[in-house]
Order: C-alpha cells, then sequence, then structure tokens
C-alpha cells in the first residue's frame, strides 16, 4: 500500500535505508520495478540524498528509515530541510502499536523528536489511515512554503491490509496557503519601482521554490526594470550569473558591490527570502534609507528580523506575474535618470573588484581551483552541491550559476557532511549531466561512506576536495575573532584520498601544483565514474569579502594584509 | 577600504548577539487558536513557545466541537508587538492550526477563569473566610468541620485578590484553569 501511494504521487526514486520495523515496505519495494531504491550507507545519507534530488528537480524527495536509530539518524538532514524549505516526505517505520511506550528494541518517540523539525509530522495508528495520510503527506510537504514532512507507521500497521485510498479521494487538508498576493500592496509596490532612484532587488531560495517559471518572471522583470539584482545563497540562479544586471551574491560573504547596494539603496525588494542574520548583518544599521518591500509565502517571514514598508504575502511567481502586469499596464515607468546615476554607483564599487585575487608561487590558492573548475566546466549541463565552510563561499563568489535548481548547498542550517551524499540524489535524478560536490576535507570525511552508495549505482559524481588541511572556517574566525588560537580545527591524520578512492572502487586523483591543476581536473571530467580529486591548497587563505558579525553592510572587509603576514603565509593579498 | 575592524583577540563579536532594537513595550495579549484535536497538537503549540522562547502566562484547552473534532487552546501570552505578531504569525504556520485571533485587538471580549481553593481554619477566621466567599460571589462546593473547597469565577485579577485575601485565613491549596475568553457581541 505504502508502494502504491508512492507511485500514485509520481515518485520514481527513493532513498533509505532497511531495518527490522519497516521489513513490511522492503518487500513491497522487493516485488516491484516502477520505483527505484538508493540504498545508502548512513541515513542521513539518505535525507540530504532526497534534498539533492528534490532541490534540483522541484520534486519532492522521499526517504524510507527504520525505527529508532533509523529515524534518529535522519534528524540532521530533516532539520537541514527544514531550514532550506526543501520539500521531503520521510517515512520511518515504528515497533508495533501495542509495544510503543514500552521501551522496545529500536523504539524512538520519532513523531515527539522530529516535531520542531519538520514542517508537520503524523503517527499512523491504523492501517485505514495510511494511504490517505501519505497523500496528504505530498500535499503538506509542497503546498505553500515546502518543507519535510514525517510519517511514522508502525509495523503492524505495514502488516495490516486495508482499502487503499486513491490521491483523489484523500481528504482534502484545510492547509491551503493563499498563493496571490494582496492586489492594493502590489500597486504600492509598483508605484515605488517607478518612482525609485536606487532600488536592488534582492532574492532568495523561495524564488527556486516557487518554480521555474518564477525565475523567467524575475528575469522579466529585472531585464525591464533595469533594476540591479544580488541574491543569497540559496537563490543563486535564479537571475542568470552572467546577466547583466547580477551584482553577485549578498550577505556576510557577499560581494562588496551588492552589499554596498543593500546599504544605500533607497527601494529594496526582497523576493522570496527572509533576512537571515548572515544577510543583515547588523540589523538596527541594515539597509538605513531604503523603503522595503518583502514577497514571501509565509507570514512569519515578514516583519521577523527586519520591520517591512510593504509587506506581500503570496507565491513570488503569481506574484511577480501580477507585478509585472500592472507595472506594464501603466507605461512601463521607471525613473530612469536616477537609475542612471545609480548603476554609475555601482560601476564604481565593482571597480573595487573584491574578489580578484593572484596566483603566485607552487601552492594552489583555493580561488584559483574553483576559477579553473569553472573554466572548464561552463559549458557542461552541470549542477554544483556543496558542503559547509570556506569552500562554499569561495564556490558561491567564483562558479556562475545561470539557472534555477543547479546549485545544491546548506544555508540555513549548515550542515558539513552536505554535499556528497547530496550530489548522489542529484546524479540520480540527472544521469547524463555533470554532477560536481565542491568540498573541503573534512566536511567531506563527515558522510564519505555515501561514496560507496555512488560506487554502487554507478553514479560519475566528482568530488572536488579542495583540501587545506584544516577546519578553514573555524580557523579563519578563530584567526580574525580569538587571537589566533588554533583551538581544534585541523584535520590531522588524513586519509590518502587516492587509496581511498580506490579501496572505494572508484578513481582517485591527487594534485598539489597549480601548474598541474588543468590536466587534473580534465582527468576527472573524462572520467566514466565516480572520482575523488584532492586537491591541496593554501591552508591559510581566509574567505574575504567578509562582514565582520555585529557590524553592517558598509563595514566589509576585503582582506587584510596584515593579517596575512602575522600568520606568515605569501601569496597575494585581496584588493 | 576599511581595515579590520575587529580587535585580535576579542571575542564579544559573535553573530548570535545581533539584537534588533523594536518597540520594547511588553504587551499582554490573549489569543484565541481553533486546532484540529489530533495527536500532539497541544505539543506542537507548547513546543512553538519554548522553541522560540515566547512567554505562555496561561493556556487553556478543550475540544469544543465532538463531531468536527476541533479544540479551542486559549493562550495568554507577553512580548513586544513585534514578539506578539511573531507569535500569531508562527502559529498560524501550524498545519492542524485553523484559526488564530488575537482577542486583545479583534475588540472587546469577556475573559473569565474558575479557580479552586482549599482553606483550613477554625473559629473567627472560617467566618471570615466564608463572608469573603460571599462578598465574591464564591461557591462552597465541599465543606468539614475544618475546611471549605471555594468555587470562584471571574477575571484572573478577581481570582489574584480573592487569593490573596485567602491567604492569612488558611489558604492551602489552589487550582485554577487558566483563562478562557470570547470577543462580545456577534
Amino acid at each position: 500500500m505504502v508502494v502504491q501511494a508512492l507511485r500514485d504521487q509520481g515518485v520514481d526514486v527513493v532513498f533509505g535505508y532497511p531495518g527490522g520495523a519497516v521489513l513490511p515496505i522492503y518487500d513491497e519495494i522487493f516485488q516491484q520495478n516502477d520505483i527505484r531504491h538508493v540504498l545508502v550507507r548512513h541515513e542521513q545519507g539518505a535525507v540530504h540524498a532526497a534534498e539533492g534530488y528534490a532541490r534540483s528537480t522541484g520534486k519532492p524527495g522521499v526517504v524510507i528509515v527504520t525505527s529508532g536509530p533509523g529515524a534518529t539518524n535522519a534528524v540532521t538532514g530533516i532539520t537541514d530541510a527544514l531550514m532550506d524549505s526543501i520539500p521531503l516526505v520521510v517515512l520511518s517505520g515504528q515497533v508495533p502499536t501495542f509495544m510503543i511506550g514500552n521501551d522496545a528494541f529500536q523504539e524512538a518517540d520519532t513523531v515527539g523528536i522530529t516535531r520542531a523539525c519538520t514542517k508537520h509530522n503524523w503517527l499512523v495508528k491504523d492501517t485505514a489511515n495510511l494511504s490517505g495520510t501519505i497523500h496528504e503527506a505530498f500535499h503538506v510537504a509542497t503546498t505553500g512554503r515546502p518543507g519535510p514532512v514525517l510519517i511514522d507507521i508502525p509495523k503492524d500497521v505495514q502488516f495490516a491490509s486495508s482499502t487503499y485510498t486513491p490521491p483523489q479521494k484523500a481528504r482534502t487538508s484545510h492547509y491551503q496557503p493563499p498563493v496571490k498576493g494582496d492586489m492594493d500592496s502590489i500597486k504600492e509596490l509598483v508605484e515605488a519601482i517607478e518612482k525609485a532612484k536606487k532600488p536592488i532587488i534582492y532574492t532568495g531560495g523561495g524564488v527556486i521554490n516557487s518554480g521555474p517559471a518564477a525565475s523567467l518572471l524575475l528575469r522579466e522583470l529585472v531585464d525591464s526594470t533595469n533594476f540591479p539584482v544580488t541574491s543569497t545563497l540559496m537563490g543563486l540562479g535564479a537571475y542568470p550569473g552572467t546577466g547583466k544586471n547580477w551584482l553577485g551574491m549578498l550577505g556576510m560573504h557577499g560581494l562588496y558591490e551588492a552589499n554596498m547596494a543593500m546599504h544605500d539603496c533607497d527601494l529594496m525588494i526582497n523576493i522570496g527570502a527572509r533576512f537571515d542574520d548572515r544577510i543583515t548583518g547588523l540589523v538596527s544599521a541594515f539597509s538605513p534609507n531604503s523603503k522595503k518591500a518583502h514577497i514571501d509565502i509565509d507570514p512569519s517571514s515578514v516583519n521577523k528580523v527586519i520591520r517591512v514598508d510593504i509587506p506581500i504575502i503570496g507565491d513570488v511567481g503569481h506574484v511577480l506575474e501580477d507585478i509585472l502586469k500592472i507595472w506594464k499596464s501603466r507605461g512601463r515607468k521607471t525613473d530612469k535618470e536616477g537609475l542612471q546615476g545609480w548603476w554609475t554607483k555601482i560601476e564604481e564599487w565593482k571597480k573595487i573588484d573584491c574578489l580578484s585575487f593572484k596566483q603566485t608561487g607552487s601552492v594552489i590558492k583555493p580561488q584559483y581551483a574553483l576559477h579553473r573548475l569553472e573554466e572548464l566546466t561552463r559549458d557542461h549541463d552541470r549542477y554544483i552541491c556543496t558542503e559547509v565552510g570556506q569552500h562554499q563561499m569561495w564556490a558561491a563568489q567564483y562558479l556562475t550559476f545561470n539557472d534555477p535548481n543547479r546549485w545544491m548547498t546548506s544555508g540555513g542550517l549548515g550542515t558539513m557532511g552536505y554535499g556528497l551524499p547530496a550530489s548522489v540524489g542529484v546524479q540520480m535524478a540527472h544521469p547524463e549531466a555533470l554532477v560536481i560536490n565542491v568540498a573541503g576535507e573534512a566536511s567531506w570525511l563527515m558522510n564519505m561512506q555515501e561514496m560507496g552508495t555512488a560506487v554502487q549505482f554507478r553514479l560519475p559524481v566528482k568530488q572536488f576536495i579542495m583540501n587545506n588541511e584544516r577546519l578553514g572556517m573555524v580557523r579563519q574566525w578563530q584567526e580574525l575573532l580569538h587571537g589566533e588560537r588554533y583551538s581544534q580545527s585541523w584535520s590531522e591524520a588524513l586519509p590518502d584520498f587516492v587509496k581511498l578512492a580506490e579501496a572505494f572502487g572508484c578513481k582517485g586523483i591527487k594534485v598539489d601544483n597549480p601548474d598541474d591543476l588543468d590536466e587534473a581536473i580534465k582527468e576527472m571530467l573524462a572520467y566514466d565514474g565516480p572520482v575523488i580529486l584532492d586537491c591541496l591548497v593554501e591552508k591559510h587563505e581566509n574567505c574575504f569579502p567578509m562582514i565582520p558579525s555585529g557590524e553592517p553592510h558598509n563595514k566589509m572587509l576585503l582582506g587584510d594584509a596584515k593579517t596575512k603576514d602575522a600568520i606568515g603565509t605569501s601569496g597575494a593579498v585581496l584588493v | 577600504m576599511s581595515a579590520l575592524k575587529i580587535k585580535k583577540g576579542s571575542t564579544k563579536h559573535s553573530a548570535y548577539n545581533l539584537r534588533p532594537d523594536f518597540s520594547d513595550v511588553i504587551e499582554t495579549h490573549t489569543l484565541a487558536v481553533l486546532v484540529d484535536n489530533e495527536a500532539g497538537v497541544l505539543a506542537r503549540v507548547i513546543g512553538l513557545f519554548s522553541g522560540r522562547g515566547y512567554n505562555i502566562d496561561s493556556l487553556t484547552v478543550a475540544e469544543i466541537d465532538h463531531t468536527g473534532h476541533t479544540s479551542r487552546i486559549t493562550i495568554v501570552t507577553t512580548g513586544t508587538p513585534q514578539v506578539i505578531e511573531q507569535i500569531k504569525a508562527q502559529l498560524g504556520r501550524i498545519v492542524p492550526v485553523h484559526e488564530v485571533h488575537d482577542l486583545s485587538v479583534e475588540g472587546p471580549s469577556v475573559e473569565r477563569e474558575l479557580a479552586l481553593l482549599k482553606v483550613a481554619g477554625l473559629g473567627d477566621k472560617r467566618v471570615e473566610a466564608l463572608r469573603l466567599a460571599d462578598i465574591f460571589r464564591a461557591n462552597v462546593v465541599d465543606s468539614t468541620l475544618e475546611s471549605f473547597v471555594f468555587e470562584i469565577t471571574g477575571t484572573s485579577d478577581k481570582i489574584d485578590a480573592f487569593a490573596e485575601l485567602m491567604g492569612p485565613l488558611g489558604l492551602i491549596e489552589v487550582a485554577r484553569t487558566g483563562v478562557a475568553a470570547l470577543s462580545r457581541g456577534q
């Protein structure tokens, strides 16, 4: 019955790990061929893989885990999906109903544990409700602000038989968040667009979640108004990175021009972002002189951190459509003179060239590694995953994203160990595409067991490990904020990644010289199968620009020569 | 460009001590939340308050529609206007929550609470307790030769006042229901 419900929901792949309390479901899976099951090596990997699948396809990811440890291992991934609004349906086994509460073997209060990290969850105690609950779960996961849901299914409920409820006849949930924005507010925003002299459009993951149409509408709005556009980490690709109005990512490690424009603007249009603390910096000094509009499907995101003047609750796609309709019907007006001055100012900021670096000497700079990766892969049908840390920020800065759903990263929760399993999920969804996981060695080791999954399922994921033998971001903060006391932030006793790759049955490549880098990347791309590329990079490189915590946008650091000298590293200094 | 503004060795700069400077006037609001009476719904509401650091001054819950299985949760909470707005939006996000009403802003409302107070004493104190109970229109619902249990209904302030008076007269135990509230008129 579970498999039939999944099939009727259009599921073609599930990620999971069997165990005692889900054996009846696995028995069903064994007896069919419509749904492929990807056997992961750890339940956290299953959830991240499903996130990668969901993020790269726009469809909900499905996970099956067993009771107790199976469910608790999935908690990190589920929380990650909640923070980044990724639709997931997690099915967990549970001990039989008559044993619940008895501290049975592999029993955990899964609905209790996951209540805080799911959008909603259910414990199904009666088989008659099972298929209907699964259909409702898909509805809740994908409607409104997407998120993970969990269905806990006791083993006796899996065994018992009952009448199947098809999706059409399932209980229609009252959960129906409105998608159309308030017209008066939209008109108010259009008037502000017409008058703005120094506007900026600040987009987030909501544009991606709203679907490809929303990205097209965003492009139309940006290009026809000639407004500058920036994006959060989660929203990269909604507006093309090669687009003429693109300012680059904003926030703590965002681009100078993007953050300065956010600070100095007179109209800020937040589309599907949530004023996260990595974006705002010091809240009281955040963009002090701007009128702020906020389009979000989740009312609790509005006025949570930043007070806005024009709140619009609705789906990004629908609201953008209405904005464009009204703006066009009123004659497509903008303050062209004001905009020209604004762009002149922005061009001045761009001249700072905050991402410039110099590759000198015989040690690979991480920026250079990503620069070469970008050059050698930009023409491919490419999907990028990352782990969490410095490499993640550099990837966001130095790689170019021209389409939505091409960038899988753990933003809100910042989960080290996300990227490798996510790349597995992305490759499952796009078997022919080039899937690269830009990783740091420490993050990568957190879920490295999933390399076995990649090999088993012949998923040619490319693991681009920028190995600085450090927890780079932790080290950077310790250098800047904790008096260079590098407490526990180095990676000692690292494995030999080439031998590790061989042990997993895939290809390993090691590169430690800038002159050999291109050849190594080409070798990685040419190999028909999973590859671990161990790219040894500068150990003490810091990630700039950086807004130090507690500072506003216009107090960015663009690299500090003194700091670098103090730690005795060679290499170019950022501007 | 700006030099490094943060001092080396300083540990004051953390991403988590950024405090927005919103209005800090603390208000008390009474919220009525209509929910599906399903397993765990109260835990979701309470978990929201504890997880996000909101206050619960009082909370009352009971099923109000036995056929439709809906419950009404009445919550008295305190916070700045910003926090109260967040609480309402966050409550509205919970899937089994149907409606959230802020009775403190949606017009006049009536609020009542029921309390049971056990008062033990002899002689003059016992007579005085009974006399005050009469003034407060509290009923005696249990009596022994040495004690009364009073039942009193009213606003929380009235019950506070009554309990305070009973203190010196031998108050030994109190049970309160928390506030139930409805808007006035139609």
